[in-house]
Protein backbone atom coordinates (compact mmCIF):
# COMPACT_ATOMS: atom_id res chain seq x y z
CA UNK A 1 0.00 0.00 0.00
CA UNK A 2 1.14 3.41 -0.74
CA UNK A 3 0.97 5.67 1.70
CA UNK A 4 2.42 9.23 1.05
CA UNK A 5 3.71 10.64 4.94
CA UNK A 6 1.68 13.68 4.51
CA UNK A 7 -1.54 12.25 3.98
CA UNK A 8 -3.54 12.00 7.40
CA UNK A 9 -3.72 7.78 8.27
CA UNK A 10 -7.22 8.06 9.36
CA UNK A 11 -9.49 10.77 7.51
CA UNK A 12 -12.90 10.77 9.12
CA UNK A 13 -14.92 14.01 7.27
CA UNK A 14 -18.71 14.30 8.62
CA UNK A 15 -19.39 10.94 8.88
CA UNK A 16 -22.70 10.00 10.21
CA UNK A 17 -25.03 6.96 11.28
CA UNK A 18 -28.21 6.86 11.58
CA UNK A 19 -30.17 3.78 13.96
CA UNK A 20 -33.81 3.90 12.88
CA UNK A 21 -34.58 7.81 13.38
CA UNK A 22 -32.02 8.37 16.06
CA UNK A 23 -28.46 9.97 14.75
CA UNK A 24 -25.80 8.62 17.00
CA UNK A 25 -22.93 10.59 14.46
CA UNK A 26 -24.57 13.86 13.54
CA UNK A 27 -21.13 14.74 11.20
CA UNK A 28 -17.95 13.61 12.80
CA UNK A 29 -14.87 15.57 11.54
CA UNK A 30 -10.97 14.70 12.49
CA UNK A 31 -8.18 12.92 11.05
CA UNK A 32 -4.66 11.60 12.34
CA UNK A 33 -1.08 12.04 10.94
CA UNK A 34 1.15 9.00 11.00
CA UNK A 35 2.49 8.07 14.53
CA UNK A 36 -0.12 9.63 16.53
CA UNK A 37 -1.93 8.47 19.13
CA UNK A 38 -5.83 9.82 19.24
CA UNK A 39 -7.72 9.49 22.17
CA UNK A 40 -11.45 9.54 21.56
CA UNK A 41 -13.23 10.51 25.03
CA UNK A 42 -17.03 11.22 25.42
CA UNK A 43 -19.71 10.06 27.98
CA UNK A 44 -21.31 6.42 27.73
CA UNK A 45 -23.14 6.36 24.64
CA UNK A 46 -22.03 9.32 22.72
CA UNK A 47 -21.02 6.97 19.82
CA UNK A 48 -17.06 6.21 20.44
CA UNK A 49 -17.49 2.44 19.66
CA UNK A 50 -19.76 3.34 16.66
CA UNK A 51 -16.98 5.45 15.54
CA UNK A 52 -14.58 3.26 15.90
CA UNK A 53 -16.49 -0.23 14.44
CA UNK A 54 -16.71 2.03 11.29
CA UNK A 55 -13.40 2.69 11.10
CA UNK A 56 -12.21 -0.85 11.61
CA UNK A 57 -14.53 -1.75 8.58
CA UNK A 58 -16.48 -3.78 10.73
CA UNK A 59 -19.97 -1.35 10.55
CA UNK A 60 -21.14 0.12 7.28
CA UNK A 61 -21.85 4.23 7.83
CA UNK A 62 -24.71 5.79 6.58
CA UNK A 63 -23.10 8.65 5.49
CA UNK A 64 -20.06 10.96 5.21
CA UNK A 65 -16.25 10.26 3.87
CA UNK A 66 -14.20 7.65 5.87
CA UNK A 67 -10.20 6.74 4.86
CA UNK A 68 -8.28 4.39 7.07
CA UNK A 69 -4.41 3.64 5.51
CA UNK A 70 -6.27 5.52 2.28
CA UNK A 71 -9.01 3.02 1.58
CA UNK A 72 -12.49 3.71 2.79
CA UNK A 73 -12.99 0.40 5.68
CA UNK A 74 -16.28 -0.49 3.77
CA UNK A 75 -14.33 -1.59 1.07
CA UNK A 76 -11.21 -2.51 2.46
CA UNK A 77 -9.48 -5.77 1.19
CA UNK A 78 -7.33 -8.27 2.96
CA UNK A 79 -3.92 -6.20 1.80
CA UNK A 80 -5.76 -3.58 3.57
CA UNK A 81 -6.85 -5.38 6.67
CA UNK A 82 -3.02 -6.75 7.01
CA UNK A 83 -2.37 -3.21 8.16
CA UNK A 84 -5.40 -2.72 10.41
CA UNK A 85 -4.97 -4.11 13.91
CA UNK A 86 -8.11 -4.47 16.02
CA UNK A 87 -7.57 -4.87 19.73
CA UNK A 88 -10.81 -6.70 20.62
CA UNK A 89 -12.29 -7.65 24.48
CA UNK A 90 -12.26 -11.42 24.54
CA UNK A 91 -14.25 -13.26 26.84
CA UNK A 92 -13.77 -17.13 26.29
CA UNK A 93 -13.11 -17.40 22.61
CA UNK A 94 -10.26 -19.92 22.54
CA UNK A 95 -9.77 -21.63 25.55
CA UNK A 96 -8.53 -24.43 24.82
CA UNK A 97 -5.40 -22.83 23.19
CA UNK A 98 -2.00 -21.99 24.90
CA UNK A 99 -1.22 -17.96 24.69
CA UNK A 100 2.26 -18.98 22.44
CA UNK A 101 0.39 -21.39 20.14
CA UNK A 102 -2.69 -19.25 19.43
CA UNK A 103 0.12 -15.77 18.93
CA UNK A 104 2.24 -18.15 16.17
CA UNK A 105 -1.18 -19.54 14.75
CA UNK A 106 -3.01 -15.80 14.28
CA UNK A 107 0.94 -14.23 13.26
CA UNK A 108 0.81 -16.77 10.58
CA UNK A 109 -1.93 -15.17 8.48
CA UNK A 110 0.06 -11.71 8.32
CA UNK A 111 2.97 -13.68 6.71
CA UNK A 112 2.18 -13.29 3.20
CA UNK A 113 1.78 -9.45 3.67
CA UNK A 114 5.25 -8.90 4.97
CA UNK A 115 7.69 -6.65 3.14
CA UNK A 116 11.41 -5.99 3.42
CA UNK A 117 10.59 -2.58 5.39
CA UNK A 118 7.88 -3.74 7.19
CA UNK A 119 8.37 -7.34 8.53
CA UNK A 120 4.95 -9.12 9.63
CA UNK A 121 4.42 -11.05 12.02
CA UNK A 122 5.85 -10.23 15.28
CA UNK A 123 8.59 -12.86 16.32
CA UNK A 124 6.29 -14.58 19.14
CA UNK A 125 8.67 -14.92 21.22
CA UNK A 126 9.77 -11.63 21.27
CA UNK A 127 5.89 -10.46 21.55
CA UNK A 128 5.31 -12.76 24.28
CA UNK A 129 8.02 -10.92 26.43
CA UNK A 130 6.82 -7.40 25.54
CA UNK A 131 3.70 -7.83 26.12
CA UNK A 132 4.80 -9.48 29.77
CA UNK A 133 3.27 -13.14 29.30
CA UNK A 134 6.49 -14.97 29.21
CA UNK A 135 5.72 -16.93 32.27
CA UNK A 136 2.06 -17.79 31.03
CA UNK A 137 3.36 -18.85 27.16
CA UNK A 138 2.16 -22.16 27.48
CA UNK A 139 -0.64 -21.58 29.83
CA UNK A 140 -4.50 -22.43 28.32
CA UNK A 141 -6.35 -19.09 27.91
CA UNK A 142 -8.89 -20.11 29.68
CA UNK A 143 -6.54 -20.59 32.75
CA UNK A 144 -5.27 -16.73 32.27
CA UNK A 145 -5.84 -14.30 34.65
CA UNK A 146 -8.30 -10.92 33.93
CA UNK A 147 -5.28 -9.13 33.43
CA UNK A 148 -2.98 -11.34 31.13
CA UNK A 149 -6.14 -11.97 28.63
CA UNK A 150 -6.27 -8.42 28.80
CA UNK A 151 -2.22 -8.57 27.50
CA UNK A 152 -3.37 -11.46 25.22
CA UNK A 153 -5.96 -9.50 23.53
CA UNK A 154 -3.28 -6.06 23.00
CA UNK A 155 -0.80 -9.20 21.80
CA UNK A 156 -3.20 -9.96 19.35
CA UNK A 157 -4.11 -6.78 18.11
CA UNK A 158 -0.33 -6.22 17.57
CA UNK A 159 0.83 -9.36 15.99
CA UNK A 160 0.73 -8.60 12.68
CA UNK A 161 2.60 -5.13 13.52
CA UNK A 162 -0.05 -2.87 12.27
CA UNK A 163 0.00 0.37 10.34
CA UNK A 164 -3.15 1.27 12.78
CA UNK A 165 -4.12 0.06 15.67
CA UNK A 166 -7.72 0.39 17.04
CA UNK A 167 -8.35 0.16 20.88
CA UNK A 168 -11.88 0.43 22.57
CA UNK A 169 -11.60 0.89 25.89
CA UNK A 170 -7.96 -0.56 26.06
CA UNK A 171 -7.67 -0.97 29.99
CA UNK A 172 -10.88 -1.94 31.42
CA UNK A 173 -10.45 -4.10 34.29
CA UNK A 174 -6.47 -3.18 34.27
CA UNK A 175 -4.74 -2.65 37.77
CA UNK A 176 -2.95 0.09 38.24
CA UNK A 177 0.78 -1.91 37.82
CA UNK A 178 -0.69 -3.43 34.22
CA UNK A 179 -2.47 0.10 33.69
CA UNK A 180 1.01 1.40 33.27
CA UNK A 181 2.90 -1.10 31.33
CA UNK A 182 0.36 -0.89 28.86
CA UNK A 183 1.11 2.64 28.54
CA UNK A 184 4.79 1.66 28.13
CA UNK A 185 3.65 -0.45 25.35
CA UNK A 186 1.18 1.99 23.52
CA UNK A 187 4.25 4.68 23.43
CA UNK A 188 6.80 2.19 22.63
CA UNK A 189 4.05 0.99 19.52
CA UNK A 190 3.62 4.95 19.02
CA UNK A 191 7.28 5.53 18.35
CA UNK A 192 7.53 2.64 16.11
CA UNK A 193 5.37 4.99 13.92
CA UNK A 194 2.10 3.30 14.67
CA UNK A 195 -1.20 5.37 14.49
CA UNK A 196 -3.03 4.86 17.49
CA UNK A 197 -6.81 5.42 17.41
CA UNK A 198 -7.84 4.51 21.56
CA UNK A 199 -11.62 5.00 22.86
CA UNK A 200 -11.28 5.74 26.77
CA UNK A 201 -14.00 7.64 29.49
CA UNK A 202 -10.88 8.22 31.82
CA UNK A 203 -9.50 11.61 30.83
CA UNK A 204 -6.32 11.36 33.04
CA UNK A 205 -6.00 7.56 30.84
CA UNK A 206 -6.15 10.13 27.91
CA UNK A 207 -3.74 12.90 28.85
CA UNK A 208 -1.32 10.10 29.72
CA UNK A 209 -1.54 8.30 26.33
CA UNK A 210 -2.45 10.54 23.59
CA UNK A 211 -0.89 13.51 21.51
CA UNK A 212 -4.49 14.18 20.85
CA UNK A 213 -7.84 13.99 22.83
CA UNK A 214 -11.04 14.31 20.46
CA UNK A 215 -14.26 14.65 22.70
CA UNK A 216 -17.39 12.69 21.18
CA UNK A 217 -20.66 13.91 22.32
CA UNK A 218 -24.09 14.69 20.77
CA UNK A 219 -22.95 13.20 17.50
CA UNK A 220 -20.07 15.44 16.89
CA UNK A 221 -16.42 15.93 17.77
CA UNK A 222 -17.19 18.83 20.65
CA UNK A 223 -13.41 19.18 21.29
CA UNK A 224 -9.70 18.32 19.76
CA UNK A 225 -6.40 19.35 20.85
CA UNK A 226 -3.74 18.39 22.90
CA UNK A 227 -4.10 17.65 26.65
CA UNK A 228 -2.32 21.24 27.14
CA UNK A 229 -4.38 23.30 24.66
CA UNK A 230 -7.87 22.17 25.89
CA UNK A 231 -6.67 22.87 29.40
CA UNK A 232 -5.94 25.99 28.87
CA UNK A 233 -9.14 27.16 26.86
CA UNK A 234 -11.12 25.69 29.47
CA UNK A 235 -9.30 26.84 32.93
CA UNK A 236 -10.40 30.60 32.28
CA UNK A 237 -12.51 30.26 35.93
CA UNK A 238 -10.12 30.11 38.97
CA UNK A 239 -11.22 29.79 42.63
CA UNK A 240 -9.50 31.70 44.42
CA UNK A 241 -9.32 30.63 48.88
CA UNK A 242 -8.24 32.19 51.75
CA UNK A 243 -8.54 32.52 55.74
CA UNK A 244 -8.87 35.86 57.48
CA UNK A 245 -8.68 36.23 60.98
CA UNK A 246 -10.09 32.54 61.42
CA UNK A 247 -12.61 32.35 58.76
CA UNK A 248 -12.49 30.43 55.42
CA UNK A 249 -13.05 32.58 52.31
CA UNK A 250 -13.91 31.19 48.70
CA UNK A 251 -14.50 33.27 46.11
CA UNK A 252 -14.70 32.76 42.14
CA UNK A 253 -13.01 35.15 39.71
CA UNK A 254 -12.45 35.25 36.01
CA UNK A 255 -9.25 37.59 36.80
CA UNK A 256 -7.35 36.10 39.72
CA UNK A 257 -4.19 37.77 39.05
CA UNK A 258 -5.92 41.09 40.04
CA UNK A 259 -8.24 40.27 42.42
CA UNK A 260 -5.37 38.49 44.77
CA UNK A 261 -3.62 41.74 44.32
CA UNK A 262 -6.38 43.48 45.50
CA UNK A 263 -6.52 41.44 48.42
CA UNK A 264 -3.19 42.01 49.83
CA UNK A 265 -3.95 45.32 49.41
CA UNK A 266 -6.50 45.72 51.35
CA UNK A 267 -5.61 42.91 53.97
CA UNK A 268 -2.00 42.93 53.99
CA UNK A 269 -0.81 40.20 56.30
CA UNK A 270 -4.40 39.05 57.75
CA UNK A 271 -4.64 37.07 54.30
CA UNK A 272 -3.02 33.45 55.16
CA UNK A 273 -3.68 29.86 53.56
CA UNK A 274 -4.01 31.67 50.14
CA UNK A 275 -4.70 28.86 47.75
CA UNK A 276 -5.78 29.86 43.48
CA UNK A 277 -7.01 26.94 41.78
CA UNK A 278 -8.29 26.99 38.19
CA UNK A 279 -10.82 24.98 36.78
CA UNK A 280 -8.99 21.85 35.50
CA UNK A 281 -10.07 20.69 32.09
CA UNK A 282 -10.78 17.22 34.33
CA UNK A 283 -13.50 19.67 36.18
CA UNK A 284 -15.02 20.75 33.06
CA UNK A 285 -15.10 17.57 31.14
CA UNK A 286 -16.36 15.83 34.27
CA UNK A 287 -19.51 18.25 35.06
CA UNK A 288 -20.34 18.21 31.03
CA UNK A 289 -20.26 14.05 31.41
CA UNK A 290 -22.23 14.21 34.24
CA UNK A 291 -24.82 16.55 32.47
CA UNK A 292 -24.80 14.31 29.74
CA UNK A 293 -25.31 11.24 31.54
CA UNK A 294 -28.57 12.86 33.15
CA UNK A 295 -29.67 13.23 30.33
CA UNK A 296 -29.61 17.14 29.81
CA UNK A 297 -26.93 16.29 27.01
CA UNK A 298 -27.20 19.08 24.57
CA UNK A 299 -27.28 22.15 26.85
CA UNK A 300 -23.92 20.17 28.86
CA UNK A 301 -22.43 19.70 25.52
CA UNK A 302 -23.39 23.13 23.90
CA UNK A 303 -21.63 24.80 27.62
CA UNK A 304 -18.54 22.34 27.31
CA UNK A 305 -18.10 23.31 23.05
CA UNK A 306 -18.03 27.04 24.56
CA UNK A 307 -15.33 26.71 26.92
CA UNK A 308 -13.51 24.26 24.74
CA UNK A 309 -13.21 26.14 21.96
CA UNK B 1 3.65 -20.39 -1.46
CA UNK B 2 1.04 -17.73 -3.03
CA UNK B 3 -1.40 -16.05 -0.43
CA UNK B 4 -4.48 -18.02 -1.11
CA UNK B 5 -2.03 -21.24 -0.44
CA UNK B 6 -0.49 -19.36 3.07
CA UNK B 7 -4.33 -19.12 3.79
CA UNK B 8 -5.67 -22.68 2.92
CA UNK B 9 -2.35 -24.00 5.08
CA UNK B 10 -2.95 -21.91 8.19
CA UNK B 11 -6.55 -23.00 7.47
CA UNK B 12 -5.40 -26.73 7.90
CA UNK B 13 -2.94 -25.99 10.89
CA UNK B 14 -5.89 -24.42 12.81
CA UNK B 15 -7.80 -27.84 12.07
CA UNK B 16 -5.11 -29.43 13.21
CA UNK B 17 -4.62 -27.73 16.35
CA UNK B 18 -8.01 -28.02 17.02
CA UNK B 19 -8.27 -31.76 16.28
CA UNK B 20 -5.43 -32.63 18.94
CA UNK B 21 -7.00 -30.15 21.32
CA UNK B 22 -9.88 -32.81 21.63
CA UNK B 23 -8.06 -35.63 22.59
CA UNK B 24 -6.29 -33.99 25.43
CA UNK B 25 -10.06 -32.28 26.87
CA UNK B 26 -12.59 -34.81 28.86
CA UNK B 27 -15.64 -33.11 27.36
CA UNK B 28 -14.44 -34.30 23.46
CA UNK B 29 -13.09 -36.96 24.76
CA UNK B 30 -16.03 -38.60 26.39
CA UNK B 31 -18.48 -36.77 23.25
CA UNK B 32 -16.17 -39.28 21.51
CA UNK B 33 -17.38 -42.30 23.05
CA UNK B 34 -20.77 -41.77 24.66
CA UNK B 35 -22.33 -42.48 21.04
CA UNK B 36 -20.05 -44.82 20.21
CA UNK B 37 -20.82 -46.73 23.53
CA UNK B 38 -24.56 -46.35 23.22
CA UNK B 39 -24.84 -47.04 19.62
CA UNK B 40 -22.78 -50.57 20.15
CA UNK B 41 -24.68 -51.30 23.28
CA UNK B 42 -27.70 -50.74 20.90
CA UNK B 43 -26.54 -53.19 18.12
CA UNK B 44 -25.01 -55.51 20.47
CA UNK B 45 -29.08 -56.29 21.88
CA UNK B 46 -30.33 -56.56 18.08
CA UNK B 47 -27.44 -59.20 17.27
CA UNK B 48 -29.72 -61.98 18.56
CA UNK B 49 -32.46 -60.86 15.80
CA UNK B 50 -32.53 -61.58 12.26
CA UNK B 51 -33.43 -59.15 9.27
CA UNK B 52 -37.13 -60.63 8.04
CA UNK B 53 -36.96 -63.69 5.68
CA UNK B 54 -33.42 -63.90 6.66
CA UNK B 55 -30.83 -65.35 8.89
CA UNK B 56 -28.76 -61.98 8.96
CA UNK B 57 -28.49 -60.56 12.15
CA UNK B 58 -30.07 -57.46 12.31
CA UNK B 59 -27.19 -56.21 15.01
CA UNK B 60 -24.83 -56.63 11.40
CA UNK B 61 -27.20 -54.84 9.92
CA UNK B 62 -27.47 -51.79 11.55
CA UNK B 63 -23.81 -51.38 12.21
CA UNK B 64 -23.23 -49.97 9.02
CA UNK B 65 -25.89 -47.82 9.35
CA UNK B 66 -24.81 -46.26 12.06
CA UNK B 67 -21.35 -45.16 10.50
CA UNK B 68 -23.76 -43.34 7.98
CA UNK B 69 -25.39 -41.46 11.04
CA UNK B 70 -22.01 -40.90 12.32
CA UNK B 71 -21.01 -39.46 9.20
CA UNK B 72 -24.44 -37.26 8.22
CA UNK B 73 -24.48 -36.34 11.85
CA UNK B 74 -20.70 -34.99 12.45
CA UNK B 75 -21.14 -32.86 9.34
CA UNK B 76 -24.85 -31.71 10.18
CA UNK B 77 -24.60 -31.25 14.17
CA UNK B 78 -21.09 -30.45 14.74
CA UNK B 79 -20.88 -27.49 12.37
CA UNK B 80 -23.86 -25.99 13.97
CA UNK B 81 -23.06 -26.21 17.44
CA UNK B 82 -19.26 -24.63 16.32
CA UNK B 83 -20.51 -21.92 14.72
CA UNK B 84 -22.85 -20.72 17.21
CA UNK B 85 -20.81 -20.95 19.94
CA UNK B 86 -18.07 -19.35 18.95
CA UNK B 87 -19.97 -16.65 16.78
CA UNK B 88 -21.32 -15.75 20.91
CA UNK B 89 -17.44 -16.50 22.41
CA UNK B 90 -16.26 -13.88 19.92
CA UNK B 91 -13.91 -16.49 17.99
CA UNK B 92 -15.53 -15.58 14.72
CA UNK B 93 -14.90 -12.05 15.23
CA UNK B 94 -11.13 -12.44 16.20
CA UNK B 95 -11.26 -14.23 12.60
CA UNK B 96 -13.00 -11.22 10.93
CA UNK B 97 -9.88 -9.01 12.19
CA UNK B 98 -7.54 -10.71 10.51
CA UNK B 99 -6.50 -11.08 7.24
CA UNK B 100 -8.08 -14.00 5.06
CA UNK B 101 -9.23 -14.83 8.58
CA UNK B 102 -12.68 -15.90 7.84
CA UNK B 103 -11.33 -18.19 4.89
CA UNK B 104 -8.71 -19.69 7.29
CA UNK B 105 -11.33 -20.08 10.40
CA UNK B 106 -13.96 -21.96 7.92
CA UNK B 107 -10.99 -24.48 6.44
CA UNK B 108 -9.94 -24.83 9.58
CA UNK B 109 -13.39 -26.18 10.94
CA UNK B 110 -13.83 -28.18 8.02
CA UNK B 111 -10.85 -30.10 8.95
CA UNK B 112 -11.82 -30.25 12.24
CA UNK B 113 -15.15 -31.56 11.87
CA UNK B 114 -14.05 -34.28 9.65
CA UNK B 115 -11.29 -35.29 11.54
CA UNK B 116 -13.76 -35.29 14.92
CA UNK B 117 -16.28 -37.08 12.20
CA UNK B 118 -13.11 -39.79 11.34
CA UNK B 119 -12.35 -40.43 14.98
CA UNK B 120 -16.10 -41.38 15.88
CA UNK B 121 -16.18 -43.44 13.07
CA UNK B 122 -13.30 -45.25 13.59
CA UNK B 123 -14.37 -45.73 17.06
CA UNK B 124 -17.76 -47.10 16.31
CA UNK B 125 -16.24 -49.52 13.05
CA UNK B 126 -13.35 -51.07 14.72
CA UNK B 127 -14.81 -52.61 17.83
CA UNK B 128 -17.97 -53.19 15.57
CA UNK B 129 -16.65 -55.04 13.12
CA UNK B 130 -14.90 -57.33 15.96
CA UNK B 131 -18.55 -57.67 17.57
CA UNK B 132 -20.22 -58.17 14.85
CA UNK B 133 -20.35 -61.36 11.92
CA UNK B 134 -21.49 -61.63 8.58
CA UNK B 135 -19.32 -58.73 6.62
CA UNK B 136 -18.11 -59.01 3.32
CA UNK B 137 -14.71 -57.35 3.08
CA UNK B 138 -12.69 -56.41 0.39
CA UNK B 139 -11.15 -53.90 -1.43
CA UNK B 140 -13.90 -52.96 -2.50
CA UNK B 141 -16.07 -52.66 0.61
CA UNK B 142 -13.12 -49.63 1.64
CA UNK B 143 -13.16 -47.79 -0.96
CA UNK B 144 -17.09 -47.71 -1.22
CA UNK B 145 -16.39 -46.75 2.51
CA UNK B 146 -14.17 -44.02 1.80
CA UNK B 147 -16.25 -42.45 -0.82
CA UNK B 148 -19.69 -42.17 0.85
CA UNK B 149 -17.91 -40.73 3.65
CA UNK B 150 -16.75 -38.48 1.63
CA UNK B 151 -18.96 -37.36 0.14
CA UNK B 152 -21.38 -37.59 2.91
CA UNK B 153 -19.47 -35.24 4.40
CA UNK B 154 -19.53 -32.68 1.82
CA UNK B 155 -23.30 -32.82 1.39
CA UNK B 156 -23.86 -32.47 4.77
CA UNK B 157 -21.14 -29.85 6.42
CA UNK B 158 -22.70 -26.87 4.28
CA UNK B 159 -26.30 -27.53 5.41
CA UNK B 160 -24.75 -27.33 9.08
CA UNK B 161 -22.56 -24.11 8.19
CA UNK B 162 -26.26 -23.14 7.07
CA UNK B 163 -27.62 -23.47 10.27
CA UNK B 164 -25.03 -22.30 12.28
CA UNK B 165 -25.19 -19.06 10.69
CA UNK B 166 -28.74 -18.91 10.67
CA UNK B 167 -29.17 -19.47 14.42
CA UNK B 168 -28.43 -16.41 16.93
CA UNK B 169 -27.49 -18.46 19.90
CA UNK B 170 -26.39 -22.11 21.03
CA UNK B 171 -29.90 -22.55 23.11
CA UNK B 172 -31.81 -21.89 19.83
CA UNK B 173 -29.48 -24.40 17.79
CA UNK B 174 -30.72 -27.29 20.16
CA UNK B 175 -34.19 -26.57 18.28
CA UNK B 176 -31.65 -27.33 14.49
CA UNK B 177 -30.99 -30.39 17.08
CA UNK B 178 -34.57 -31.72 17.32
CA UNK B 179 -34.86 -31.63 13.52
CA UNK B 180 -31.96 -33.45 12.77
CA UNK B 181 -32.85 -36.22 15.35
CA UNK B 182 -36.23 -36.54 13.52
CA UNK B 183 -34.58 -37.02 10.35
CA UNK B 184 -32.03 -39.45 12.10
CA UNK B 185 -35.68 -41.73 13.01
CA UNK B 186 -36.63 -41.49 9.66
CA UNK B 187 -33.62 -42.40 8.27
CA UNK B 188 -33.88 -45.96 7.57
CA UNK B 189 -30.81 -47.06 9.85
CA UNK B 190 -32.53 -48.65 13.39
CA UNK B 191 -35.78 -49.88 11.22
CA UNK B 192 -35.38 -50.18 7.11
CA UNK B 193 -37.06 -47.70 5.69
CA UNK B 194 -38.93 -50.21 3.13
CA UNK B 195 -41.76 -50.80 6.46
CA UNK B 196 -42.25 -47.55 6.59
CA UNK B 197 -45.79 -45.45 4.96
CA UNK B 198 -44.82 -44.03 1.78
CA UNK B 199 -44.89 -40.62 2.75
CA UNK B 200 -42.32 -40.95 5.49
CA UNK B 201 -40.02 -43.08 2.83
CA UNK B 202 -39.95 -39.99 0.48
CA UNK B 203 -39.09 -37.51 3.31
CA UNK B 204 -36.20 -40.33 4.39
CA UNK B 205 -34.74 -40.66 0.95
CA UNK B 206 -34.61 -36.17 -0.01
CA UNK B 207 -32.42 -36.08 3.17
CA UNK B 208 -28.40 -37.14 3.57
CA UNK B 209 -29.02 -39.20 6.25
CA UNK B 210 -30.62 -42.97 4.55
CA UNK B 211 -28.07 -42.30 1.41
CA UNK B 212 -25.30 -42.44 3.74
CA UNK B 213 -26.77 -45.24 5.96
CA UNK B 214 -27.70 -46.93 2.66
CA UNK B 215 -23.82 -46.50 1.47
CA UNK B 216 -22.31 -47.68 5.04
CA UNK B 217 -24.45 -51.11 4.00
CA UNK B 218 -23.51 -51.48 0.39
CA UNK B 219 -19.78 -51.03 1.47
CA UNK B 220 -19.74 -53.86 4.68
CA UNK B 221 -23.12 -56.06 3.90
CA UNK B 222 -22.92 -59.35 1.17
CA UNK B 223 -24.81 -58.14 -1.94
CA UNK B 224 -27.99 -60.74 -0.58
CA UNK B 225 -28.62 -58.34 1.89
CA UNK B 226 -29.74 -55.36 -1.29
CA UNK B 227 -32.48 -57.61 -1.24
CA UNK B 228 -34.31 -55.71 1.63
CA UNK B 229 -33.90 -52.27 0.70
CA UNK B 230 -36.08 -50.20 -1.43
CA UNK B 231 -36.14 -50.64 -5.06
CA UNK B 232 -34.12 -54.04 -3.99
CA UNK B 233 -30.59 -52.49 -5.01
CA UNK B 234 -28.02 -50.41 -3.16
CA UNK B 235 -28.66 -47.62 -5.48
CA UNK B 236 -25.20 -46.47 -5.89
CA UNK B 237 -26.20 -44.27 -8.71
CA UNK B 238 -28.94 -42.44 -6.58
CA UNK B 239 -26.68 -42.04 -3.49
CA UNK B 240 -24.44 -40.56 -5.56
CA UNK B 241 -27.37 -37.89 -7.36
CA UNK B 242 -28.48 -37.56 -3.94
CA UNK B 243 -25.65 -36.38 -2.14
CA UNK B 244 -23.70 -34.76 -5.33
CA UNK B 245 -26.98 -32.41 -5.41
CA UNK B 246 -27.36 -31.81 -1.50
CA UNK B 247 -23.21 -30.87 -2.06
CA UNK B 248 -23.85 -28.68 -4.65
CA UNK B 249 -26.82 -26.81 -3.04
CA UNK B 250 -25.05 -26.38 0.04
CA UNK B 251 -21.63 -24.80 -2.02
CA UNK B 252 -24.49 -22.32 -4.03
CA UNK B 253 -25.73 -21.23 -0.60
CA UNK B 254 -23.73 -21.19 2.50
CA UNK B 255 -21.21 -18.87 1.21
CA UNK B 256 -23.61 -16.49 0.94
CA UNK B 257 -25.09 -17.24 4.42
CA UNK B 258 -22.03 -17.51 5.82
CA UNK B 259 -20.98 -14.21 4.14
CA UNK B 260 -24.20 -12.74 5.81
CA UNK B 261 -23.62 -13.93 8.83
CA UNK B 262 -20.08 -12.31 9.13
CA UNK B 263 -20.51 -9.21 7.98
CA UNK B 264 -22.90 -9.00 11.10
CA UNK B 265 -20.27 -9.11 13.38
CA UNK B 266 -18.51 -6.42 15.25
CA UNK B 267 -17.38 -5.90 18.65
CA UNK B 268 -20.64 -4.61 20.33
CA UNK B 269 -22.71 -7.01 18.46
CA UNK B 270 -20.77 -9.73 20.35
CA UNK B 271 -20.91 -7.71 23.50
CA UNK B 272 -24.17 -7.62 23.35
CA UNK B 273 -24.32 -11.63 23.00
CA UNK B 274 -22.31 -11.95 26.00
CA UNK B 275 -24.48 -9.35 27.79
CA UNK B 276 -27.69 -12.03 27.30
CA UNK B 277 -25.22 -15.08 27.80
CA UNK B 278 -24.13 -13.92 31.30
CA UNK B 279 -27.71 -12.98 32.21
CA UNK B 280 -29.09 -16.20 31.29
CA UNK B 281 -26.45 -17.62 33.39
CA UNK B 282 -26.78 -15.35 37.02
Amino acid sequence: MTQIDDEPVIDVRDLRMRYGSTDVLAGVTFSARRGEVLGLLGPNGAGKTTTIEILEGFRVRSGGHVAVLGVDPAHGDETWRAGIGVVLQSWRDHAKWRVRELLAHIGSYYAPYSTANHVRPWDVDELVHTVGLDAAARTKVTRLSGGQRRRLDVAIGIVGRPDVLFLDEPTAGFDPAARREFHELVHRLADDDTTILLTTHDLDEAEKLADRILVLAGGTIIADGSVDELSRRTSTQAEVRWTEGGRRFVHATNEPERFVRDLFRQHGDAVAHLEVRRASLEDAYMTMVRQFEDGRGDAAVRRFAEVAR
Amino acid sequence: MSRAGETVRSGFARGGIELRHTFTTSMDVWNYLLPAAILTVVMIFMRDSTVEGTSFSLGSVTMPGALGVTIAFGGLSTLVQVLTIEREDGTLLRAKAIPNGMVGYLIGKIVLVSGMTAVGFTILLVPGLMLFDGFALGLGSWLTLAWVAVLGLAATLPIGAILGSLFANPRNAGLGMLVVMGLVAVSGVFYPLASYPEWLRWIGQSFPIYWTGLGMRSALLPDELAMVEIGQSWRHLETVGVLAAWTVAGMIVAPAVLRRMARRESGSSVAARRERALRRIT
